[in-house]
């Protein structure tokens, strides 16, 4: 068999603020970059995010997601990135070739350097009835609704009351819809206070120490079974639709498949590839970035990137050791203080245990 | 049923797409021009994209993101195709894998 095959300096697997982010730097110092995305605009999840974002100016704090993600595309577009959209990278062999299938066709890529910048997948929960049409994850529900403006349901429970949970409540009652409730088996949030605040407001019950037992009906989500696991006693909901926000995964088959070393790390979502502080995989000219690296948040994503984009260059030759140093120390600086919070804490011991390891 | 937002009230007016008609199974169904079929389909309350093959229960999108496949499909003739990221065109003939009496 014999495919198309094209070369180029750095091809970046995914459009998302980590591979949005590892494009920029790259191009910016004159690599030929190729960015492949799966989806038909870049952007990645921040698409969904119509809240606005905390943290500092840099990480474009007060704006909403689809925002940074418009200005970040826009940005890889003028520094020169040739981004294929609709493209999937079905692999990435041991040789270092990638296989794309793409409206043009199924071709080969050989590049001398590559971003993983995968992201993640949804955590699910099997229970009875929890294949039946109407049973989603929140993330889901989110690109549904804020995205292609429709509806996962008229009255919707969420289980899970971490910030995803929250968030996609608030922002489903945003969009007309009835949340029911918040069911989570913890005995208290996990997420924010703000974001817990703005859907008790809406009067939106958090029904602690409980649990999904079961979802009922025909042919898709019709009643609900949750149960107060402390009193063990169970209560019937009527509803049309469960989202489940019960954290995600990181989606790094291709790093896998490419022979990089794997590691497993609670906190940071299960599997990832084994990377240091500048991305670097154990495999040669292989950087992993964003969510793929770990589950943190689009603001670490975007940093990460930038490291991967910035070591990626500097392996090809294009930047001066002293130009790379200078800027990998401000990536690492934005990062320290991303990771300083009482949320980052975990996240920065996991991440330290990796690079050590 | 119909589960389209509208007037949203951060984004303002969604669904700005051609007004387009695809076929489900034979019947009529208004989309919108790139939407995903997935959503497409949601909007009018069509929740089930497939039947598994074995015990022929009905499936639903699950992830939106192309990883699951439960939401795959035969449109235009090719079976298996990912209806939560492939995009709506005018005519589109979709057909529910799985189904009984089709």
């Amino acid at each position: 068999m014999s495919l198309p095959m094209k070369d180029v300096e750095l091809v970046v697997v995914g459009g998302g603020p980590a591979g949005l982010c590892a494009s920029l730097e790259a191009a910016r110092a004159g690599a030929q970059t190729l960015l492949l995305d799966e989806n038909d605009r870049a952007g990645g999840q921040l698409f969904k995010q119509v809240h606005r974002f905390f943290g500092s100016r840099h990480h474009g704090a007060g704006k909403r997601g689809y925002v940074i993600a418009g200005e970040l595309a826009d940005e890889c577009l003028k520094a020169g990135v040739e981004v294929r959209l609709s493209s999937s990278v079905l692999g990435f062999f041991p040789g270092g070739e990638l296989m794309v299938d793409a409206p043009e066709g199924v071709y080969l890529v050989r590049p001398r350097t590559a971003v993983i910048a995968t992201g993640a997948s949804e955590r699910c929960m099997a229970f009875p009835g929890w294949t039946l049409p109407g049973v989603m994850g929140a993330g889901a529900a989110q690109t549904l609704v804020n995205v292609h403006g429709v509806l996962p349901g008229k009255r919707v429970l969420m289980v899970g009351a971490g910030n995803v949970g929250l968030i996609v409540s608030y922002q489903l009652l945003q969009a007309g819809a009835d949340v029911v409730g918040i069911v989570d088996i913890a005995d208290c949030v996990s997420g924010y206070e703000v974001h817990s605040d703005r859907v008790k407001r809406e009067g939106v019950p958090i029904f602690l120490n409980h649990r999904i037992l079961a979802v009922e009906g025909e042919g898709g989500v019709e009643s609900l079974l949750v149960e107060n696991v402390s009193k063990g006693k169970a209560v019937r909901f009527s509803a049309d639709s469960l989202c489940l926000a019960l954290g995600f995964t990181p989606l790094a088959e291709l790093a896998s498949m490419r022979g990089c070393r794997m590691v497993f790390r609670e906190e940071l979502g299960g599997y990832l590839p084994w990377h240091d502080a500048e991305m670097r995989t154990d495999r040669p000219g292989v950087y992993v970035a964003g969510d793929a690296a770990g589950i943190e948040e689009a603001s670490v994503a975007m940093e990460e990137g930038r490291m991967a984009g910035i070591s990626a260059a500097e392996e090809l030759g294009l930047l001066s050791g002293g130009q790379a140093t200078a800027r990998k120390a401000a990536v690492r600086r934005r990062l320290q203080g991303l990771r300083s919070g009482p949320y980052g804490m975990d996240k920065l011991a996991a991440k330290d245990s990796i690079h050590g390891s | 049923m119909d589960l389209r937002v509208g007037k949203h009230a951060v984004l303002g007016e969604m669904g700005g797409g051609r007004p387009v008609t695809i076929y489900v199974d034979g019947r009529p169904v208004p989309a919108r021009e790139g939407e995903p079929i997935a959503a497409a389909l949601y909007a009018v309350g069509i929740r089930t994209t497939r039947y598994s093959p074995r015990s022929a229960e009905p499936r639903g999108p699950f992830c939106m993101i192309g990883r699951c496949t439960e939401c795959a499909m035969t449109v235009d003739g090719v079976s298996n195709v990912r209806t939560c990221i492939t995009g709506v065109r005018d005519g589109m003939k979709v057909e529910t894998p799985g189904r009984t009496g089709s």
